[in-house]
């Protein structure tokens, strides 16, 4: 299927719902609620321009806004691809970036044009203003698009070399679609908040996810804590995802506000390590909420697994350690996707074994930009993230391999180790990362963020050896970090990601990371 | 007939327009109200008519799925015919709810 007939099918079957909540900011005119239908028509007058312009790319440079569904059937219509871009990058990242994404016409944020100087050649860029009030010449109707065609370029966040951009295609995300949303499921009221970024595939999913159940899109430009929870109360939010480090924040809002969101039903977190015992808050302080813990990669069109309501019930309701553990796991995989765990020749391993996480699948794209696909003959795409499945077929996600620390031959997974020390009742935060050893080539070093001192009862502030042993008798003593230092907080990427390379250079284990 | 996962098709004699969720294991051919049904956009014969054995109904929202073939069809738009396969009508797929994320 192709998006522009995801957007078809939904203003046929719910025309007169609202797609779209009143925003607070955009064009003049706009500002206004849309209904299915009108959607569709903007979506219809932004291709007629897109098309007049003789654009190849619908390139955006903006904080969240209306424009970001606008946008993305905008290009599906005009059959060119979707490609968002994070503004916040430094002046030559973007430039770099935007070279590589012309020729196209550029939907930019005010902040943007002066930062760019003489423009990018082949880049014509337009206000947010603009691009919403745009429409062009009448043109014959363009048929059934092409699902092999690319919808939507996502440059991903790596931090050194070329940047490179993951490209999905139609066929990928409408697969993704029709295997894990009820078409018209929604609720005429339901109504989901989306404040992870547009350049992230959560952004891209959301609305995807959103228009096929037949929900209001409610937009929130920038994350604060403080404006997700009055729009999410203003606007009755039923559904919305959010990275940890936004959960924390919105935690510790709700608390001083005692507000409850009686409305939200379903709260789903990803994007980065989620410490167990705020998903245990979570759960405790929000109680009519469902919550759902996925796990996916740009390159596969989001979600692969998902740990759903029932699941957080049943583990944190679970006397069982076993299942009490699943807590701390991604869930199952999507039921139409095959997940494995191989060792480092490619071998499949059975339950309970360490490797690398692989996947097959109708929504797995695994393709760069310029660049060979990443996926085997036979489907298969190797993650680079490592895990394992339990017995009932929980994935558990240790993080990337790049991260494993090799001690003397051994392989270390910082996952493993940072998830004991989490357990520790005073530690709040802790990043466990290699640093160069002349004895063992690499040591384990984990930098520990411990809780407010006034929470911590008789058993105090733990030192260096303590923490040591509490690792070691858990694991084993080659696991227990020999290098422990505190702070105050630790360094996360706007999308939740730990910055472990920020971590390392400052440890003097790797060469400043490039802005 | 490819019947490909994404895959729409429209009924020659109804409002019916369905998307194919899963692919059948070996190729058939989908039908709605008796006839094979035509890929949404294109043109449909003008002098068939709607076959009194297949006037159950197609439900939007609703997925039918053959248990035969294992091809798995969602109504994106209802109509008065019944859908089916090599002429078998195909029964409505039990409500399973989707492991959605999002």
């Amino acid at each position: 299927m192709h998006l522009s007939s995801l957007l078809d099918i939904a203003a046929d079957a719910l025309g007169d719902r609202v797609a779209l909540a009143a925003c607070t900011h955009g064009a003049a005119g706009a500002g206004g609620a849309l209904t299915y239908k009108e959607l569709s028509e903007r979506v219809d007058a932004v291709a007629r321009h897109l098309a007049g312009a003789g654009a190849e790319r619908l390139v955006a440079v903006d904080v969240n806004s209306e424009a970001v569904p606008i946008g993305l059937f905008g290009a599906a219509r005009a059959n060119i691809a979707y490609v968002p871009v994070n503004y916040r990058l430094a002046d030559a990242q973007l430039r770099a970036i935007l070279e590589r994404a012309a020729p196209g016409l550029a939907v930019v944020e005010p902040s943007v044009p002066p930062r760019l100087g003489g423009g990018v050649p082949g880049l014509s860029l337009l206000s947010r203003d603009e691009f919403l009030a745009a429409d062009g010449p009448a043109r014959a109707a363009a048929g059934e698009g092409d699902p092999e065609d690319p919808a939507v370029l996502l440059f991903t966040s790596g931090t050194t070399g070329e940047p490179k951009a993951a490209v999905l295609r139609h066929r990928h995300l409408t697969s993704y679609v029709l295997e894990t949303v009820e078409f018209m499921g929604a609720d005429p009221e339901d109504a989901a908040l989306v404040s992870v970024p547009p350049y992230h595939i959560a952004g891209i999913a959301a609305v995807l996810s959103s228009v096929w159940s037949g929900r209001r899109l409610v937009y929130l430009p920038q994350f604060s804590a403080e404006a997700w929870v009055d729009l999410a109360a203003r606007e009755a939010v039923t559904h919305a995802m959010v990275v940890p480090t936004m959960l924390g924040r919105i935690l510790e809002v709700l608390v001083e506000r005692d507000e409850q969101l009686p409305a939200l039903r379903h709260l789903s977190y990803g994007g980065g390590r989620m410490p167990m015992a705020l998903v245990e808050r979570a759960l405790e302080q929000l109680p009519h909420v469902g919550l759902v813990n996925a796990y996916g990669l740009t390159e596969t069109s989001s979600t692969i697994a998902v740990l759903g309501p029932e699941d957080h019930r049943e583990a944190i309701g679970s006397t069982e350690p076993a299942v009490r553990h699943r807590l701390g796991s991604v869930g199952r995989p999507l039921p139409n996707l095959e997940v494995e765990i191989r060792d480092h020749d490619g071998a499949p391993l059975g339950a309970g074994a360490h490797g690398e996480i692989w996947v097959k699948g109708d929504q797995v794209s695994g393709e760069y930009l310029g660049r060979a696909s990443a996926v085997s003959a036979d489907g298969w795409l190797a993650t680079n993230d490592g895990g394992w499945l339990d017995e009932a077929g929980y994935l558990f996600v240790e993080g990337r391999l790049d991260d494993v620390i090799v001690r003397g031959g051994e392989n270390l997974s910082p996952g493993e180790i940072e998830e004991v020390l989490l357990s520790h009742p005073a530690v709040a935060d802790v990043a466990v990362i290699g640093v160069p050893d002349e004895e063992w080539g690499e040591a384990v070093a984990a930098v520990v963020v411990l809780v407010e001192s006034a929470d911590l009862d008789e058993a105090g502030v733990p030192d260096e050896d303590s923490l040591r042993a509490w690792v070691a008798e858990r694991l084993r003593s080659t696991r227990a970090p020999g290098r422990i230092e505190f702070r105050r907080e630790l360094p996360y990427s706007e999308t939740g990601k730990l910055l472990r390379r920020v971590l390392k250079a400052e440890l003097g284990a790797a060469p400043p990371p490039t802005p | 007939m490819d019947l490909k996962p994404g895959s729409r098709w429209a009924s020659q004699v109804c409002a019916t327009e369905v998307v194919v969720v899963r692919s059948s294991t070996e190729p058939v051919s989908l039908e709605c109200g008796g006839h094979p049904m035509t890929p949404v956009g294109e043109d449909r014969a003008t002098d068939l008519a709607l076959d009194p054995a297949f006037t159950g109904g197609s439900l939007i929202g609703k997925r039918f799925a053959d248990p035969e073939s294992g091809l798995e069809l969602l109504v994106t738009k209802a109509g008065e015919g019944s859908l089916a396969v090599n002429g078998v009508t195909i029964p409505l797929k039990e409500a399973k709810p989707l492991p959605s994320s999002d």
